[in-house]
């Protein structure tokens, strides 16, 4: 048994950025997945939603919950992470001006992921797209 | 269903409603329905943040409040007024004149609660400044709404909480042991009362969310003694109460806590709408590098709250002046200035009051995981088939609480005037398929009356 979430983002579009970690969010707390657990799927997703939106002009987020853990599986075709070594370190980031100007592309958001997730997987082809997956125990902490 | 063990202020004038769905739509935890032309408050899902009250233009929701004559019942009483009271009134008329017109009231004794919220503003700036690796933003803990809000849809959220005593509670808490001691009575005996702007505040008085056992016998709407205490203000009154600075009055209003716990890296939301789509956000953690954020349910704090009777931005405007009287006769320093009124001996802290904040999550469709997952399943074939219009003709707010009613047992597709015409319409051509295939051997012949024959 398994519950699929599958939503579109448009690049570019800060308007409606987070739509889908939000709508991810509370269909798993509608399942009942603990709170902190949700909050870490969450934060992860969101993280890897902005990247998509930031970077890759678009992509898709699709989650599939099953009772004891959910995977999160963020694909774009966008330009691709050339040193995936070096985006993983704090602070590192490529997103332009108007974007940090925002608020955004601090060089947190591949850290987070991992920082959120129990496993993580980035496959990233320069020119072809990126493809990230992150699997996340349903291992409440105390609240 | 099980009876909620949770308890409200909020009641609904059953007589009064007319079945409109303003309530519906204003409650920010999806909390309300109209079910049987009714208006229905989900006890496990209310918030007693009153956005219901403000939004029903027929006044069917009340809040409870205690009768002046329960003051008969204890030997001695005290009247806790905060700044929320306070701004209600011109700054022409002084602090001294409301004492003494609480005093004419019946109440033997007044503790100004702006000066227990200087201690609680020390509390929390301590605390931030402490606070070390944890997450932020830290998040203010004194509107029992915004408590309660944290509780059932943001529960993740409750370890960000600071976790002082509201000021209200504080104080009632030293003058009810001062009171004992100086006077050798019972505190079984002592009356100790609030005069409060919003439901939640009395809510969390009946069952509080965050005081282990709540020195406060109960409390009056502030709308109920409003026009009371206007006919008998003390006019040039000479009753003296001890009283806090313009940063314990400035607690009043949105900014307050911020200003007088001076930190400089917070920041203040108010407005339940306002303080739900920040906390989504905080959720997300947009906001890892802020230190602090205070909240308030009710537009521009609790001086706009639904039981005051002044116009919320007079009140502010009312507050500010009173502010700026203060300031002229204080330091510049603020820590200086709060020395100055902060005299009181053995305060309480909050740490030995405070209980642990428990998460009431209201989300989940089913404690049973796989039936939880099941029922979403069937809710997002529900919601499919529905028109996603949002009317709230149905008594929800929008087609996906009616999926979950739905997928609950507690509503039913026709429920939906939309499905109700299709259900309607589709029966209708049944019946003409039916009628069609009747054969007729004969042309009936129109019935005629007997009189039109004559």
């Amino acid at each position: 048994m398994s519950v699929k979430l599958n939503y579109a983002c448009e690049g570019g579009n800060f308007d409606v950025a987070g739509e889908a970690s939000a709508k991810i969010k509370k269909t798993l707390q509608r399942i009942g997945i603990p709170a902190d657990v949700v909050r870490r799927i969450a934060i992860g997703t969101y993280e890897a939603e902005m990247n998509v939106i930031i970077h890759a002009g678009g992509g898709n987020v699709c989650a599939e919950v099953f009772p004891d853990k959910t995977i999160i599986t963020v694909s774009d075709e966008g330009p691709g992470i050339p040193d995936i070594k070096q985006a993983l370190q704090e602070g590192w980031s490529t997103a332009p001006d108007y974007v940090r100007q925002m608020g955004f592309g601090a060089g947190m958001g591949l850290p987070n992921m991992v920082k959120c997730s129990d496993d993580i997987d980035i496959q990233s082809t320069v020119g072809k797209g990126t493809n990230i997956v992150m699997t996340f125990k349903h291992k409440s902490e105390d609240l | 269903m099980a009876q909620s063990v949770y308890v409200h202020s909020l009641q609904l004038q059953k007589e009064k409603c007319q079945g409109c769905i303003c309530c519906v739509k204003a409650c920010p935890t999806e909390a309300v329905r109209v079910r049987n032309g009714k208006a229905e408050i989900i006890a496990d899902r209310c918030i007693d943040c009153g956005a219901c009250a403000v939004a029903c233009p027929y006044h069917a929701f009340t809040v409870d409040s205690m009768e002046l004559e329960e003051l008969k019942g204890y030997a001695y009483n005290i009247v806790l007024p905060a700044p929320s009271l306070y701004a209600q009134f011109p700054p022409s008329v002084s602090l001294e004149s409301i004492w003494q017109g609480l005093h004419n009231l019946g109440f033997n004794e007044i503790f100004d609660v702006s000066l227990a919220s200087e201690y609680i503003s020390k509390e929390i700036a301590d605390y931030v400044m402490n606070y070390m690796g944890g997450r932020k933003p830290l998040l203010s803990s004194t509107c029992p709404a915004i408590m309660r809000l944290i509780q059932v849809k943001f529960p993740e959220l409750i370890k960000q909480l600071v976790p002082v005593l509201p000021p209200v509670e504080a104080a009632a808490i030293y003058v009810k042991r001062q009171t004992v001691s100086k006077l050798g009575i019972a505190p079984e005996e002592v009356g100790v009362w609030f005069i409060s702007p919003c439901p939640s505040k009395e809510t969390n008085i009946k069952q509080s969310a965050d005081v282990e056992d709540t020195q406060l016998t109960g409390s009056f709407n502030m709308a109920d003694i409003y026009g009371r205490l206007l006919k008998c203000l003390g006019g040039n009154a000479s009753l003296k109460v001890q009283t806090g600075s313009s940063y314990g009055m400035g607690w009043g209003g949105s900014g307050g806590e911020i200003r007088a716990a001076g930190l400089d890296n917070a920041i203040a939301v108010h407005g339940i709408r306002n303080v739900y789509e920040f906390l989504e956000q905080v959720s997300m953690n947009k906001m890892p590098n802020l230190d602090y954020a205070e909240l308030s349910s009710c537009p521009v704090g609790c001086i706009g709250g639904l039981l005051a009777a002044e116009n919320r931005f007079v009140a502010e405007s009312n507050l500010r002046q009173r502010m700026q009287d203060m300031q002229k006769v204080e330091p510049l320093d603020r820590v200086e200035t709060l020395s100055r009124s902060m005299v009181l001996e053995d305060f309480p802290e909050s740490a030995k009051y405070r209980k642990k904040v428990i998460p009431r999550p209201m989300m989940q469709l089913d404690d049973d995981i796989i039936a939880a997952m099941e029922k979403f399943e069937r809710m997002e074939e529900v919601l499919n088939s529905l028109p996603g219009l949002d009317c709230g003709a149905c008594g929800a707010p929008s087609c996906q609480c009616l999926a979950e009613d739905i997928v609950q047992g507690k509503a039913t597709e026709i429920d939906c005037i939309f499905k109700l015409r299709g259900s309607v319409h589709k029966m209708a051509q049944g019946m003409v398929a039916l009628v069609n295939q009747i054969p007729l051997y004969s042309e009936p012949k129109p019935i005629e009356d007997e009189e039109d024959k004559k």
